[in-house]
């Protein structure tokens, strides 16, 4: 696609040519340890998030060789319980959290116009304090054991229930290091959300009224503020459960007369919105991509943004789906139904404005829209599984089965995996100034979707054939060992398909076809500017009269201001 | 008379379809395989479940094609094509009655399954305990199920048996559900047996009740569903419903005391003095540990350690020797006993009938 960027205030017309200048690599390292620009945190979130997702994404197909037999001694029972644990937190707090922050980092200033976050030195602060959160996490497996010499990582889960944590079940420090990493992580949290919040609120350029805002930084907005509410009440359960352990406090400790189920309504509270947390950022590069591909406006702009709000404060409101088999009242039960259910009419307005977005365009498929169109598709069957398992009794069979895993990985592979690589291959040439290899891309693409699709598609039966999860072997006359081979071999392809996709990192960090300012032909403001953007991201403010400014900038016949 | 060929591949294909047939009259006369699918029930609650996972079923399938359907159309539609035309399609920013229309249907669907759902819940949930029914507490332990009995019919003795529970069967006319009171020793459990009832979970101060009310004879199988340690994954259930004849019987057999052979007098010896009896109970005997299962009736047991391996003596023996040649990280310790006390015990243990 050509450049076809004009001139507007603020633009790459008026920046200057950088300086060039050879730095030592200590110099560079320097730099990027010191730095409060958020372009270089939300790559550094980025660099965070990849890092953690090989590392989860391995020990997960360590879990998926032990399973792949029945009665296999690949893995010890401790060392299975250990890798399920890790990898669900790892890919909860160490991906997905760092993600929405890459994102909202590197997009959300620029898309506003504004040079940088509100808070610059908070920025640092926060993404640092995540950063120190896994390193306590990881460094569990060698201090985790202390004096005892026992477990020497958690194995308690991510949900870690009460009462698996109290010191008579999880001796030695693993759990504590499980407890205080997530404290941690958890302030670097509330951080970046302070900062986006703040943002997106008090930086927007002139012009950019609220609803002339781009949706990504709506959703992030409204990610952000849905962070502060619940991160909260998971810093306050981890702060009771340190205390339980050091303290001989016993609000979990049940041996004592402390409520296992207090822990679960603490922990989903959180739980819950947490997902919606992490789906927020696929939702926001979807909002980018699909209208970009398509060549059309994005679909009922007020109603999408009503519908982000709506889903929002509707999922504070389902936190105990997740509880159905605790024994509630029959009351209790009906309440949250209703509740899981209601969510499903603002995202299903969503995936309508998607299609709709798409009805009627030029749909160029692209790599970013390639994985965006996989993602309608997977997050249409994983709200429809998610419909299923709202029905209360329905979830009593399946709660805790590999068809709840295969749900709720049909959202954060399906949907936020991804999406992740759509926004990748998407923002890459503005970050690096070079395009990704669109070849390599594809095989990416395909390879992920046929891994994806084998694993967690045959993963919906073997829950209804009753396997449930956390189990380290299964018998081998429960019939479930020709499905769990074909899921195994599942996450080998998308293992080779992440290989392929690193390889393009660096191959087109090198060597990529150089991207100019504007390779998609896009209408939101980073496309103004030069890629990478210069430090101070625009030389003048930008003004902007619609939310597509570089629609009006390149059809001034037909602009979109006129319509909204 | 030779056939030709078509005609004779087409003899032996109906025979061995009748052939099926009327073998799988014998299956289906037997009543439902023993499974762990959840669409194969034989048991009201788990019934009721599977009929709303239909209906469920169809109407999110439903939504799936319509929308998938018009996702496909559109790719195929309107995807750009590659002669190079630069004008840019005609620009739509929205439409409310569009909007209210894909809204308003949604929440009818939402209505609808809501008070399927609903109606569902209250009936399995809230259904009132018949006389008749049996009442059992099971009680979650790391990393295997006891079961205590109550007084019952003529049996006026309460008692407490481990890892395979037993229930009558139950039928339309004369129901005999079994109400079972869920309860935890240590962490949380679960309690799924798909054929029988969806799951409950077992929460140490926070007592759950459930019922089953099986209408088929036979062995069901499940396992704990929720994660309580490492050895969760061999903490398998087995569920034996019994005529009602078969039931009794069992009954008055577990009521009895523990046999007292005089002939394993030895191994009863090693087991009340190298610690067994702290853990383990043997009724009409000094052995009343509460921590591990009953031993009262061992032998009329088929499986060992929560239905992981064969009761048999080879399996019996090399459990207590070394449970973690086994079941790695079960609490019960390798008590280190000699080759020829270990004889003893297995043998006394095995007059455990």
């Amino acid at each position: 696609m050509a450049d076809r960027t004009l001139p507007i205030d603020g633009s790459l017309d008026l920046t200057p040519p950088r300086e060039e200048h050879e730095s030592t690599i200590l110099e560079t390292l320097h730099a990027w340890v010191i730095t409060v620009d958020h372009k270089k945190l939300g790559l550094m979130y980025m660099m965070m998030a990849i890092f953690f997702l090989l590392v989860a994404g391995g020990e997960v197909l360590c879990i998926r060789i032990q399973l792949a037999l029945p009665n296999n001694h690949f893995l010890s029972p401790q060392v299975f319980n250990r890798l399920f644990t890790m990898h669900g937190t790892t890919m909860v707090f160490l991906v997905g959290i760092p993600l929405v922050f890459a994102f909202a980092n590197y997009i959300v200033p620029l898309q506003v116009g504004a040079r940088d976050m509100a808070f610059p030195r908070l920025n640092a602060f926060s993404f640092w304090m995540t950063l120190f959160g896994g390193i306590f996490l990881y460094y569990s497996f060698l201090g985790g054991g202390g004096l005892y010499g026992v477990g020497n990582a958690p194995d308690v889960t991510w949900w870690a229930y009460a009462p698996l944590t109290s010191r008579a079940f999880s001796p030695g420090n693993a759990t504590d290091y499980w407890a205080l990493a997530l404290i941690v992580t958890g302030f670097g949290t509330l951080g970046g959300a302070v900062n986006v919040i703040a943002t997106a609120i008090s930086m927007r350029c002139k012009g950019m009224t609220l609803m002339r805002m781009p949706l990504l930084v709506w959703l992030m907005l409204v990610d952000s503020a849905l962070l502060l509410v619940t991160i909260t009440p998971l810093t306050a359960a981890q702060i009771m459960l340190v205390i339980d352990r050091y303290l001989g406090a016993h609000f979990f400790d049940t041996q004592a007369g402390g409520s296992a189920v207090v822990w679960m309504h603490f922990f989903w509270i959180f739980g819950h919105p947490e997902v919606y947390v992490l789906v927020f950022p696929a939702f926001a590069i979807a909002s980018e991509v699909i209208p970009v591909f398509s060549r059309k406006a994005i679909f009922g702009y007020p109603a999408m943004v009503a519908a982000s709000v709506g889903i929002a404060f509707v999922s504070l409101g389902v936190w105990a789906h997740h509880m159905f088999t605790v024994g509630m009242t029959s009351a209790g039960n009906a309440f949250f139904v209703l509740s899981t259910m209601l969510v499903g009419i603002p995202t299903g307005i969503k995936i309508f404005n998607w299609l709709a977005t798409m009805w009627g365009g030029k749909i160029r498929f692209h790599v970013p829209m390639l994985f965006c169109t996989a993602f309608l598709f997977q997050f249409l069957a994983a709200g429809l599984t998610g419909i299923m398992l709202s029905v209360a009794p329905l979830d009593w069979q399946l709660h805790g089965s590999y068809f709840v895993i295969a749900h709720f990985h049909y959202i954060l592979v399906g949907a936020i995996v991804f999406n992740t690589f759509a926004g990748i291959y998407y923002w890459f040439p503005k970050a690096t100034g070079r395009m990704m290899s669109e070849t390599l891309g594809k095989w990416h693409f395909w390879l992920f979707l046929i891994g994806f699709h084998l694993t967690f598609d045959t993963m919906h039966f073997v829950g209804f054939e009753g396997m449930p999860r956390w189990i380290y072997t299964y018998p081998a006359d429960r019939g479930w060992a020709n499905l769990n081979l074909l899921i195994s071999l599942g996450g080998l392809i998308q293992g080779i398909a992440v290989l392929i996709f690193a390889y393009n990192l660096i191959s087109s960090l090198l060597n990529g076809k150089i991207a100019g300012n504007d390779p998609w032909d896009a209408w939101t403001l980073e496309w103004s500017t030069a890629s990478p953007p210069p430090d101070y991201n625009f030389s003048t403010d930008p003004v902007v009269h619609s939310r597509r400014p570089l629609w009006d900038l390149k059809h001034p016949e037909d602009p979109d201001w006129k319509y909204e | 008379m030779k056939l030709p060929e078509w005609l004779r591949i087409g003899r032996i294909a109906g025979l061995v379809f009748s052939l099926a047939m009327f073998l799988s009259c014998f299956a289906f006369a037997e009543g439902p395989q023993s499974t762990t699918s959840i669409f194969e029930p034989t048991s009201t609650p788990a019934a009721e479940i599977h009929h709303l996972s239909l209906f469920v079923f169809e109407i999110t399938g439903a939504i799936f094609v319509v929308v998938a359907g018009l996702l496909i159309y559109v790719i195929i539609r309107f995807r750009a094509g590659n002669a190079e035309d630069d004008r840019e399609p005609a620009q739509i920013y929205g439409s409310n009655q569009v909007e209210l229309a894909w809204t308003v249907i949604p929440v009818l669907i939402v209505v609808v399954l809501f008070l399927t759902t609903a109606r569902m819940i209250f009936a399995i949930q809230d259904a009132p305990m018949p006389q008749s029914a049996l009442e059992v507490t099971v009680i979650g332990h790391q990393f295997w199920w006891e079961y205590r009995y109550p007084k019952q019919g003529l049996v006026d003795q309460a008692f407490v048996a481990a890892n395979e529970l037993h229930v009558p069967l139950s039928n339309a006319k004369q129901p005999r559900p079994t109400y079972l009171k869920l309860l935890s020793a240590d962490a949380d459990h679960s309690f799924w047996v798909p054929q029988l009832a969806g799951k409950i979970d077992l929460i140490p101060n926070h007592p759950n009740e459930m019922w089953i009310d099986p209408l088929h004879t036979g062995l069901y199988v499940g396992q704990c569903a929720q994660f309580c340690g490492v050895q969760h994954a061999n903490m398998l259930l087995r569920v034996y419903v019994d005529t009602p004849e078969q039931y009794t019987a069992w009954v008055d057999n577990q009521a009895r005391p523990g046999v007292q052979d005089p002939a394993v007098a030895e191994g009863r010896r090693v087991f009340e003095t190298e610690a067994c009896m702290n853990c383990h109970a043997v009724r009409g005997t000094a052995a009343t540990g509460r921590f591990g299962p009953d031993l009262t009736h061992l032998m009329s047991r088929e499986t060992l350690a929560s239905g992981e391996i064969p009761n048999t003596r080879d399996n019996l023996r090399q459990w207590i020797k070394n449970p973690d040649s086994f079941k790695p990280g079960a609490l019960m310790p390798a008590m280190q006993l000699s080759d020829s006390q270990l004889d003893q015990v297995t043998t006394y243990l095995e007059t455990l009938k």
